[in-house]
């Protein structure tokens, strides 16, 4: 039998995973609650993100020396948001009228992109990420070690849900975006900007895949070009989980799910389902309550 | 008295705490043209939204030939919520739900409101589906070509029907394609195609001028005649439903207010009341 | 018309015939182990994949994503059952020779296979076919994804080998059987989409709700297209084992699936002729005439630019893009090839050469003025 550090150790990276997740999530809830997309493209976009952290510090550190990680960490945030308004942009927005397949179709294609470009450039080989010096020490909490890391992603994400919540609940934006959610074309004929809402919604979705991004690599300490796809499609499983379009839904989805997770990685037998777990998981709650945990009733006009 | 066509007994419609229909029970009886009319948000749509099992009502029962095809009664929680005037006699009937399908299959057919084609199919593909319900070959049968009687038939059938609504000449055209009157037409042609007992119309005039709304009376009186069809629509065009109905159920808040031929229902004080400000013959 | 009828049917025993003549050609010259072979074999059977796939997603309006699974239960069901009995105990070496101790001929097999990949799909679509579209993309999704987690697993390893690679079973050895078992395949599932439940299922990809309308049963007929279109997909993985000589179930990923919906949308959604020439462009392309993106090219002194690496899956996924934003119909859209297009098409073009040697100015409308 295993003793209570074990778990204690286990169940803490399974809170780092579960907020990583939670980061990515939010990202995908609240594309799909305006636009009622699946941005397949979230993942990969958060792996390119881990990308320009890596090409930026390394092109840097030569005239910046220990600066590159902030300037890297800056620029991570700034080039990842443009990124994401930029596939609404090209890769979207032309077919807002279009049948939901293509759109879907379309998001497989920049999916599909991303990943090829990212091969290319880098080779096709995973690249070690760099250091950030702090996050990476260990601390002692009683008889469990963990890295500064593990403590601070479940703090900041807690931090950057309960912020959004407020903006959503609180700003003019957040009441405009919350309109948008609930009815597409009442919202614009009320003189919303529905374009700048979208944008907006990207930008908030891609920073958080951003800030993911830097934890989760640090977590991990490496990038490949395929290595944005499952991380991508388990917070959406999260998002679908916690009821799409509602942002705590999300948070609390990928908890559950990352802890799962890490138990049955943790267990020799069974870790080769890990990911199956997740699926199954999707399959059951949809069949189940098929609007998640926290998700409104979506009905269809006759 | 043979049994009605269709029988709405208690139908109660309710979401959440609005009663969309109230108590509703009414009859179309063989070869008759009812209609269903009332002021806007009576609940017309609920109405016929339960009739075509799109809804399953919260209470009451509905029959086809006498045989019931859709009957619910609140238990449990929904008891206590329930707001329907006739919360003392809930249906005893044990709870039944046919899906929109199998109410096809039993001999309703229906039209919708917003032209519901398949819009990328031609003309005649259109009513060809229509026919798919009745097809007894199986799938691999089919499949493989066996079934090349019924195919002759049903195409044979098809084409008959786009003869008598006049859209033989179009059947190659896109549905999508044509004007507006003749989509209605040929939405009405698909469901006859259903071979129905009844059909349903869902303001089969809405969108119409003049001159074509006076056609479409001419063609509905027609087809009731040469389908040996009973029919009941939703309007809002007064002219149409005062000319070609046998009896008129009004509708107001969900409650059923009058009933009977034109003549009484136009004099009805009840009515006119419900009506107030709007013209009698718009 | 009678005429053009039998001038159709002249010119398609032609095509077929000179296609015949090919293959037997390629397959007894040296040619058969060059790539023009290669990549007419794998077009063939991508043929198939994209075609069943496109049952689904095109002609009954089903967005599934669990290609790469129906593929790989037929892939695997193939490799087991066909194994010869001697070889067993080489392939399965970690689990003794495994529990199948038989081999079956190779045509039962791969109806077996088929029917493998049908069985799964009854299962796993009654609940979800219930789901709406992307609902139904990401469910159908994560079986695939399940099921190739149950195939590797340890326990399950005397029957599939665990995560090993399965070989050593039944292969062809004509270039023409892949082209004849998919040829039959897809000409069945043309035969169906022309039957009247083909035309149920388009009345269902037009309008769900008007299709219920008309009496059709959305469950049975869903059920349907979602079991025939597995049905192929495990034939298509099952001749995709034989052509790679290896059935793994690491290769059968997401990725897959994406690859062949993006031949359906470059072929035409809802297009048979096109998925068909879909396949064929794309192997062509990224087998290829397209390897040369690849390798870093240098011109007397001059260094190619941008070649290299990966350069080739960039073009393909930047020309992808450019069709899924710029021309939605694919090559075909929802038409399908017919010979009396091509011969409009040639009757157009001998007017307009004939008009430029007469001096004659074509104006729209075929209406000459002088």
């Amino acid at each position: 039998m295993h003793d209570f550090t074990y778990y204690a150790q286990i169940l803490i990276s399974g809170l780092t995973i579960g907020s990583l997740y939670a980061l990515i999530a939010i990202g995908y809830t609240m594309v799909y609650g305006i636009l009622r997309l699946i941005n397949f493209a979230h993942g990969d976009m958060f792996m390119v993100a881990g990308f320009i952290m890596i090409y930026i510090t390394s092109w840097s550190s030569s005239f910046l020396g220990a600066g590159s990680i902030v300037v890297g960490l800056i620029l991570t945030l700034i080039l990842t948001v443009i990124l994401g308004v930029m596939i609404e942009k090209v890769a979207y927005k032309p077919l807002r009228s279009a049948p939901r397949m293509s759109v879907m179709i379309s998001a497989i294609g920049v999916s599909y992109l991303l990943q090829n470009l990212s091969t290319y450039v880098t080779g096709g080989l995973a690249q070690s990420y760099p250091n950030i010096p702090w996050l990476r020490t260990e601390i002692q909490i009683g008889s469990i070690t963990v890295r500064r890391l593990a403590i601070l992603t479940p703090v900041l994400t807690i931090l950057l849900v309960i912020a959004l919540v407020l903006l959503i609940k609180h700003t003019k934006m957040g009441m405009a975006m919350r309109a948008v959610a609930k009815d597409f074309d009442t919202a614009q004929l009320m003189g919303i900007r529905i374009d700048r809402i979208i944008s907006f919604t990207f930008v908030i979705g891609s920073f958080l895949a951003a800030v993911g991004s830097i934890l989760y690599f640090s977590y991990i300490g490496q990038v490949s070009p395929t290595i944005g796809a499952m991380p991508g499609l388990k917070s959406f499983v999260a998002a679908v989980f916690g009821g799409i379009g509602s942002v705590p839904g999300a948070v609390i989805g990928s908890y559950i799910i990352g802890i799962c997770e890490t138990f049955i990685k943790s267990n020799q037998n069974i870790s080769i389902f890990s990911n199956a777990f997740t699926f199954a998981l999707l399959i059951i709650i949809l069949l189940i309550k098929p609007n998640g945990l926290f998700g409104e009733k979506l009905k269809e006009k006759v | 008295m043979s049994e009605p066509v269709l029988k709405l007994e208690n139908v109660t419609m309710q979401f959440g705490g609005v009663v969309a229909v109230d108590d509703l029970s009414m009859e179309v009886r063989q070869g008759e043209i009812v209609a269903l009319i009332g002021p806007n948000g009576a609940g017309k749509t609920t109405a016929f939204n339960v009739v075509t099992g799109v809804y399953a009502p919260t209470n009451g029962c509905l029959y086809l030939d006498g045989k019931p095809y859709l009957c619910e009664h609140p238990a449990g929680k929904a008891k206590k919520t329930y707001l329907g005037s006739d919360a003392d006699k809930f249906v005893r009937h044990p709870t039944l739900r046919k899906t929109p399908d199998q109410i096809t299959n039993m001999g309703l057919a229906r039209t919708f409101q917003n032209i519901r084609l398949f819009g990328k199919l031609t003309v005649f593909e259109n009513v060809l589906i229509a026919k798919h319900m009745h097809a007894r070959g199986g799938f691999l049968a089919a499949t493989f070509h066996l079934n090349g009687r019924e195919e002759a038939r049903m195409r044979r059938e098809a084409m008959e029907l786009l003869e008598i609504v006049g859209l033989a000449e179009l059947k190659d055209e896109t549905a999508a394609n044509l004007p507006y009157g003749q989509q209605r037409r040929l939405e009405i042609a698909r469901a006859l195609a259903t071979d129905p007992r009844l059909l349903i119309l869902d303001e089969p005039a809405a969108g119409m001028n003049p001159q074509e709304t006076v056609e479409l009376t001419e063609f509905i009186r027609e087809i009731r005649e040469q389908f040996d069809l009973s029919i009941l629509l939703i309007e809002h065009h007064m002219n149409l439903v005062m000319d070609i109905s046998d009896r008129i159920y009004v509708l107001e808040f969900g409650k059923l207010i009058a009933e009977g031929i034109p003549v009484e229902v136009q004099a009805d004080e009840r009515v006119i009341e419900a009506y107030l400000g709007v013209d009698l013959d718009a | 018309m009678k005429n053009n009828k039998k001038r159709n049917l002249l010119c398609s025993l032609l095509l077929a015939a000179a296609l015949v003549a090919l293959l037997l050609y390629i397959d007894n010259s040296p040619l058969k182990s060059s790539m023009l072979s290669t990549v007419l074999q794998k077009g063939a059977i991508y043929a198939l994949l994209v075609v069943s796939m496109n049952l689904l997603n095109g002609f009954t309006g089903l967005f599934s994503l669990g290609q790469a699974g129906f593929m790989l239960l037929g892939a695997y069901t193939y490799a087991i059952l066909t194994i010869p009995v001697a070889q067993r105990i080489n392939v399965y070496q970690y689990f003794d020779g495994g529990i199948v101790q038989f081999q079956m001929p190779q045509i039962p097999a791969l109806i077996l296979a088929g029917l493998v990949a049908a069985v799964f799909a009854a299962l796993i679509g009654a609940p979800v076919l219930r789901l709406k579209s992307d609902y139904l993309a990401i469910a159908t999704l994560g079986f695939a994804e399940i099921l190739r987690a149950v195939i590797q697993w340890e326990k399950l390893g005397p029957l599939t080998n665990a995560s090993n690679i399965l070989r050593k079973f039944t292969g062809y050895n004509s270039i023409l059987f892949p082209f004849i078992v998919s040829g039959i395949c897809i000409a069945i599932i043309v035969l169906l989409i022309n039957s009247t439940y083909g035309r149920a299922f388009k009345a269902i990809r037009e309008d769900e709700i008007a299709a219920e309308a008309m009496g059709i049963n959305l469950m049975k007929h869903k059920m349907l297209s979602f079991c025939t279109s597995s049905f192929f997909a495990g034939i298509g993985g099952a001749l995709l084992a034989m052509f790679q000589f290896n059935a793994h179930a690491k290769n059968f990923t997401t990725a897959m699936t994406y690859e062949i919906l993006l031949i359906v949308v470059i072929g035409g959604i809802g297009s048979i002729t096109g998925s068909i020439l879909g396949s064929f462009l794309y192997v062509a392309c990224s087998e290829w005439w397209l390897r040369f993106l690849d390798n870093p090219t240098v011109i007397g002194t001059f260094k190619v630019p941008l070649l290299g690496h990966g350069f080739r899956m960039v073009v393909f996924s930047v020309v992808i893009m450019v069709i899924v934003l710029f021309y939605r119909q694919g090559l075909m859209g929802t038409r399908e090839f017919s010979w009396d297009a091509v011969f409009a098409f040639f009757g157009k073009l001998g007017r307009f050469f004939r008009n430029l040697f007469t001096g004659k100015k074509a104006v729209k409308g075929g209406v000459v003025h002088e």
